[in-house]
């Protein structure tokens, strides 16, 4: 093979800071999404655990349409098919007026498909807590609403955040499918540069490296989380 | 006078299988009950319906003249009133024995946390565990958990205690500590129901004891007669099974 090796060309305007904007865009798009997902899974999660007859319905129809639908098709339908569907005004609103509507299209897509994986994580985690616990919370005169929130929530919490370590890691991954909407994430930006350069393996050898980077700083994170969280005594810990 | 605890035509079905089979019981103010029986004859559900936790379908249960009424709210009140120990403790493991017996208090009762921690601290005295209070449940024996789990209980003020095998789950050396405790809880004139198979406990504590048999109340008898001349065949049989050994 002969190729001219230049791993010069990272460090080069404009290409540094198209790195630099990739890497910026990625991590944005994925935190805002994160943040959507356990907000709306966690709700959803626990809505499902509790619910019985119209609600579980509800969450259940939820978690498989979200779960089940791809996510690139899903990117596709939030960015060319939604706007269509709502509301004249609302509709040109979006295509016209909202500033980086690929950008907030991505994290919307991202962020409501995670909260369809949260959200199992979450119901499970509630039901592996013991029946006896709800039991005894209802026991001593606590509401429902009390219960989850002091008894039942943080038990499922810490059973929950190992799993929430692998759907954190892979909203950084699938970040990357927001490119076809036309967000210049990491992946995106890598790919213009080797379009313009045609240094593709600097370009692609850079991306991931970074995704790796970032893989490795949540996995430190929710370890330290883990470990934070974990209860003095319990036989969960290895 | 006025019943402390009383239940009338107690029905309970999970589906086809019926548990528990119009079942009626009075105790009184500061009486001690124990209920026995064979295993799997419902006598756990029965008292998990004294305070509600397990819905009942058919029947009456009122506790100190209040009817256990089927709006959420208002059973939760009735139910904060009903101390309730478990086989198995359900201590919350990640809150430390202070916040366990404190989290009720504060959230159900409305009591401020100082006033929720000095009653905790009198009661983890009495029963000999006021150096554990900042300990997790998961670093106590089995012993310290349920005699923990007792004044959790105790210290909603409740009007009557109920215990569902509180025994069962514990090595034979600890079920000493927990039985002292409830021995002088009963002393003390604490209404009590009390599932259990320690026939000891129920020879010194109980004024009567009930038998029950598949979902039934076969028989209620004074203490001492019970043990002396049960009146059924069926707790014939299941005295002499329990007591040959």
């Amino acid at each position: 093979m002969s190729y001219a090796w230049n791993w010069g060309v990272l460090f080069q305007s404009p290409y540094l800071g198209w790195l630099g904007q990739g890497i910026a865009m990625t991590i944005v798009i994925s935190l805002a999404g994160w943040a959507i997902a356990i907000t709306i899974g966690t709700l959803i999660g626990v809505l499902h655990s509790g619910g019985r007859g119209a609600m579980r319905m509800v969450t259940g129809s939820y978690i498989n349409l979200f779960r089940n639908v791809p996510l690139l098709l899903q990117m596709f339908l939030w960015f060319f098919v939604v706007p269509e569907l709502l509301p004249k005004t609302v509709g040109t609103w979006l295509k016209r007026d909202l500033p980086h509507p690929e950008i907030v299209t991505a994290i919307v897509a991202l962020g409501l498909f995670t909260a369809s994986r949260v959200a199992v994580q979450v119901s499970a985690g509630i039901a592996a807590v013991p029946r006896g616990q709800s039991m005894a919370a209802r026991a001593s005169g606590l509401s429902t609403v009390q219960a989850y929130r002091h008894v039942l929530l943080p038990q499922a919490f810490r059973i929950v955040v190992p799993p929430l370590t692998s759907e954190f890691l892979t909203i950084f991954k699938n970040s990357s499918i927001a490119l076809t909407i036309g967000v210049y994430e990491l992946t995106a930006q890598t790919q213009q540069i080797q379009s313009f350069t045609y240094q593709g393996f600097e370009a692609f050898t850079a991306a991931t490296v970074v995704y790796m980077a970032i893989a490795l700083v949540v996995t430190t994170l929710m370890t330290a989380i883990e470990r934070r969280i974990s209860v003095a005594g319990s036989a969960a810990k290895g | 006078m006025v019943a402390m605890i009383r239940i009338e035509g107690l029905s309970k079905s999970y589906g086809e299988v019926a548990v528990l089979r119009n079942c009626s019981l009075e105790v009184a103010r500061g009486e001690v009950v124990v209920i026995c029986g064979p295993s799997g004859s419902g006598k756990s559900t029965f008292v998990k319906c004294i305070n509600g936790i397990e819905p009942i379908q058919a029947g009456r249960v009122v506790i100190d003249g209040d009817d256990l009424p089927s709006k959420p709210a208002a059973a939760a009140r009735i139910r904060s009133r009903v101390g309730m120990v478990f086989q198995h403790f359900e201590l919350y493991p990640h809150l430390t024995v202070m916040e366990n017996v404190c989290l009720a208090q504060i959230h159900v009762l409305k009591r401020s946390r100082a006033e929720a921690e000095d009653k905790a601290r009198s009661l983890l005295e009495r029963v000999g565990l006021v150096d554990k209070e900042a300990a997790y449940p998961g670093q106590l024996s089995g012993g310290q958990q349920q005699r923990i789990a007792i004044v959790r209980a105790l210290a909603m003020d409740p009007l009557a205690m109920l215990f569902d095998e509180p025994t069962s789950a514990l090595d034979p050396e600890m079920i000493g500590e927990v039985l002292a405790v409830m021995l002088e809880l009963a002393r003390e004139g604490m209404t009590m129901v009390v599932v259990t198979h320690e026939m000891g406990f129920a020879k010194a504590a109980a004024d009567r004891v009930v038998f029950m048999d598949r979902g039934e109340i076969v028989e209620v008898a004074e203490t001492r007669r019970f043990f002396a001349e049960p009146s059924s065949e069926r707790a014939r049989l299941f005295l002499s099974r329990i007591l040959a050994h």
